[in-house]
């Protein structure tokens, strides 16, 4: 549990963060979202001490950040940002292996950390590990900084816009890839962006921030039935909002009985892809399979409209 | 076939080695060390067949230098004329020396010496289109050092007017050769111990980077004879004032104040090479650096000094260098070095004294620059290359 109270940080005259309280449950994905310029990257980087702030105090696990060393605090959150942030002049292997080093792990199991992390990332240990940096893709990169701030099995991973540099395709992947890992080492991710479509494909709660405050902290459900301001709900996107609502839920909650014809989809997509297939198939409903294969009912047309639709 | 087609620099070079062998003297004789002498062609200076081999050799050097060739093909060319060169004129200081003659004199003239700088500029360029790895430079540095040390270990040159100096001057030549490299080196390495801790200073403290980087572009600008004089006061009246300066070698004239005039030329590239490489490490990795839980210490050695180093490597490249040069004008004011015989060969109008002097000093140089550069590069973590690439 990471207890953020009443944080303050003045640079001169303005603040940059402005009495920002939040309270972010362990083993879930925040993401902190607003324009260029509100504060994100500050309010992020006063978790780690990055930052130190002007009041407030911020907690974690009940134990105040600051009752030990910035660097010892930092060895124990991880820490990834845009352009990855690798040492040039280190192998992909030392990279990762930097904070287990720092820590003082033996050997052996800095070897078996490195190799653990290089296979969950689907980078061959072999092949990967003696590279340089610029010996690898963007995405591969970006995975490796990942890796890094995951080494010594951090709870808490600080990211900021960590994937900012990706191209579309990578960057959906990588997104995947963040959750799949998030769930296995059940890690808290409180995840820096800019990107509305990245917060609702990550978060399990948005902070949106508007020129130094937290203008509101909610479930992406809630936020879009309910926005707090007319800023969040421009940072939506009104034309977005029945899609982004869809986004949300699996296919599985959307099942209704009975049977349809044409191709079966699988339950776990999300209900706006099986709109897009309902769409282009031209079919107003279409059966459902779960992960086994076995048809488990339909999904209408009609019964997505109903879904999407917002509080009247 | 072909065509064969001229190339820019080498009609340049291959113009230079021609005026070289057949307009200008290749070997000046004089009956003893200070007295005018006499030009001799290379037909003159040498005993057959010796002269038409080298006059071949040349010719050959000539043709492959004006034609576009391969790089491998003009280098191999180029380094053929330059021993070709280096022997012939061993054979003509033999040969025009009467038998048991010990006053007679010969050098090497004008000829030699523009053939000497056609050839050494077509193997500087066959060996920059070639880019030799680091490693093989050296290899070829050393090669060439070898075969020169070999001429004289052979006694090829002990003819020449230079090594007649040398010979009666053995003692004094290397130990002013010892003071030579112990002044540049010496200063060097001070500067480096002090520079480096300087540079992180000036890299963390901004307001301190422009007063001290302020200070020594100005040291650097006072000519290096002014820079000597005017430490011959302070450091006089320390050596005076001060128990126990005297006996530790501090005098207003001599090694001392040569070596801190070479100090403090020394600290501007150091200094601000530091500066500079400190700045060039990427932001980001300096930030991820703290942001993963390196202390302000770890970060310093583990990340910003190792991205550094290949710059301030340049520095101590250029210091180096620099001190090689500069030491010798260490001599003038009693600090000792090749400069002696320079000075002393100026003062004698002995042109082989002075010869003593300079050609070491600009060897030594030469080599100090490019086994420096070799070491850069093998520093240089290959990043950069990429980014070029
Ligand atoms: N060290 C600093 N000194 C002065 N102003 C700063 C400093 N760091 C950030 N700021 C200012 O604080 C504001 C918020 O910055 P930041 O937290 O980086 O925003 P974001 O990450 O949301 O783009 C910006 O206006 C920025 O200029
Ligand atoms: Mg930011």
């Amino acid at each position: 549990m990471i207890e953020i109270k009443n944080i303050t940080k003045r640079y001169g005259e303005t603040a940059v963060v402005d009495d920002v309280s939040l309270t972010i449950a362990p083993r879930t994905v925040t993401v902190v979202v607003g324009t260029s310029g509100s504060g994100k990257t500050t309010l992020l980087r006063m978790i780690n001490r990055l930052v130190e702030p002007t009041s407030g105090t911020i907690r974690l696990d009940g134990e105040d950040n600051r009752s030990l060393p910035g660097y010892e605090l930092r060895r124990r959150i991880g820490y990834a940002i845009q352009g990855h942030g690798l040492f040039p002049h280190r192998t992909v292997a030392q990279n990762i292996a930097t904070v287990p080093t720092l820590l003082g792990w033996e050997r052996a199991r800095i070897d078996a950390k490195v190799d653990e992390l290089l296979q969950l990332f689907q980078l061959d240990p072999a092949d990967f590990g003696p590279r340089f940096p610029h010996e690898l893709s963007g995405g591969q990169q970006q995975r490796v900084g990942v890796a890094r701030a995951l080494a010594a099995e951090p709870k808490v991973l600080l990211m900021d816009e960590p994937f900012g540099a990706l191209d579309p395709i990578i960057r959906a992947k990588a997104q995947d890839d963040l959750l799949a890992i998030q769930k296995h080492f059940e890690t808290t991710v409180i995840l820096v962006t800019h990107d509305m479509e990245e917060a609702f494909q990550l978060a399990d709660r948005i902070a949106v921030m508007d020129k130094g405050k937290v203008v509101q902290y909610a479930t992406p459900a809630e936020m879009l039935i309910k926005p707090a301001t007319p800023f969040v709900e421009s940072l939506i996107g009104v034309s977005e909002r029945p899609y982004r609502l869809l986004a949300i839920e699996p296919v599985l909650s959307a099942v209704e009985p009975g049977s349809a014809d044409g191709t079966a989809i699988s339950s776990t997509l999300s209900q706006r892809e099986a709109l897009a297939e309902l769409l282009w198939s031209g079919r107003s409903a279409l059966p459902v399979a779960d992960p086994a294969g076995a048809i488990i009912g339909k999904v209408s047309l009609e019964g997505l409209a109903k879904r999407a639709a917002g509080p009247v | 076939m072909r065509q064969l087609r001229f190339d820019k620099l080498g009609a340049i070079i291959a113009a230079l080695a021609l005026g070289g062998a057949f307009i200008a003297p290749f070997a000046t004789f004089r009956a003893n060390r200070i007295v005018a002498g006499e030009a001799k062609t290379i037909v003159e200076s040498l005993p057959q067949p010796w002269s038409a081999a080298v006059l071949l050799v040349i010719l050959v050097g000539v043709l492959v230098a004006a034609m576009r060739s391969p790089a491998i093909l003009r280098l191999v060319a180029a380094f053929a004329a330059l021993a070709v060169l280096a022997l012939g004129i061993g054979v003509a200081a033999s040969h025009l020396t009467p038998e048991g003659n010990t006053y007679a004199r010969v050098s090497p003239a004008s000829g030699f010496w523009v053939m000497l700088f056609a050839f050494g500029l077509l193997a500087a360029d066959a060996l920059t289109r070639l880019r030799p790895a680091p490693f093989m430079r050296i290899v070829v540095l050393v090669a060439v050092l070898a075969f020169v040390g070999m001429l004289l270990l052979s006694g090829t040159w002990d003819g020449l007017s230079i090594l007649r100096e040398y010979a009666s001057r053995v003692d004094t030549f290397w130990a002013e050769a010892r003071k030579h490299v112990t002044l540049a080196l010496g200063s060097l390495v001070a500067a480096t111990i002090v520079g480096i801790p300087l540079g992180i200073l000036c890299h963390r403290v901004a307001r301190l980077r422009d007063g001290l980087l302020g200070v020594l572009n100005a040291i650097q600008t006072i000519p290096s004879i002014a820079l000597f004089g005017i430490l011959i006061a302070p450091l006089g009246w320390i050596a005076a004032n001060v128990p126990g300066a005297a006996t530790i070698g501090i005098r207003g004239i001599g090694v001392a104040p040569a070596f801190v005039a070479l100090f403090l030329y020394s600290l501007l590239p150091v200094v601000a090479n530091t500066v500079v490489g400190l700045a060039g490490v990427p932001r980001d990795a300096n930030d991820a650096a703290r942001g993963i839980g390196m202390t302000d210490w770890q970060r310093l050695v583990g990340i910003e000094f190792p991205l550094a180093f290949p710059v301030i490597l340049t520095g101590i490249r250029i210091v180096l260098v620099q001190n090689i040069g500069l030491a010798t004008i260490a001599a003038l004011i009693g600090g000792g070095g090749f400069g002696v015989f320079v000075f002393q060969g100026v003062g004698q109008t002995a042109m082989d004294l002075v010869l003593l002097g300079a050609v070491p000093t600009v060897v030594l140089a030469f080599a100090a620059a490019i086994v420096l550069d070799a070491v850069i590069e093998m520093a240089t973590p290959n990043t950069r290359q990429a980014e070029a690439a």
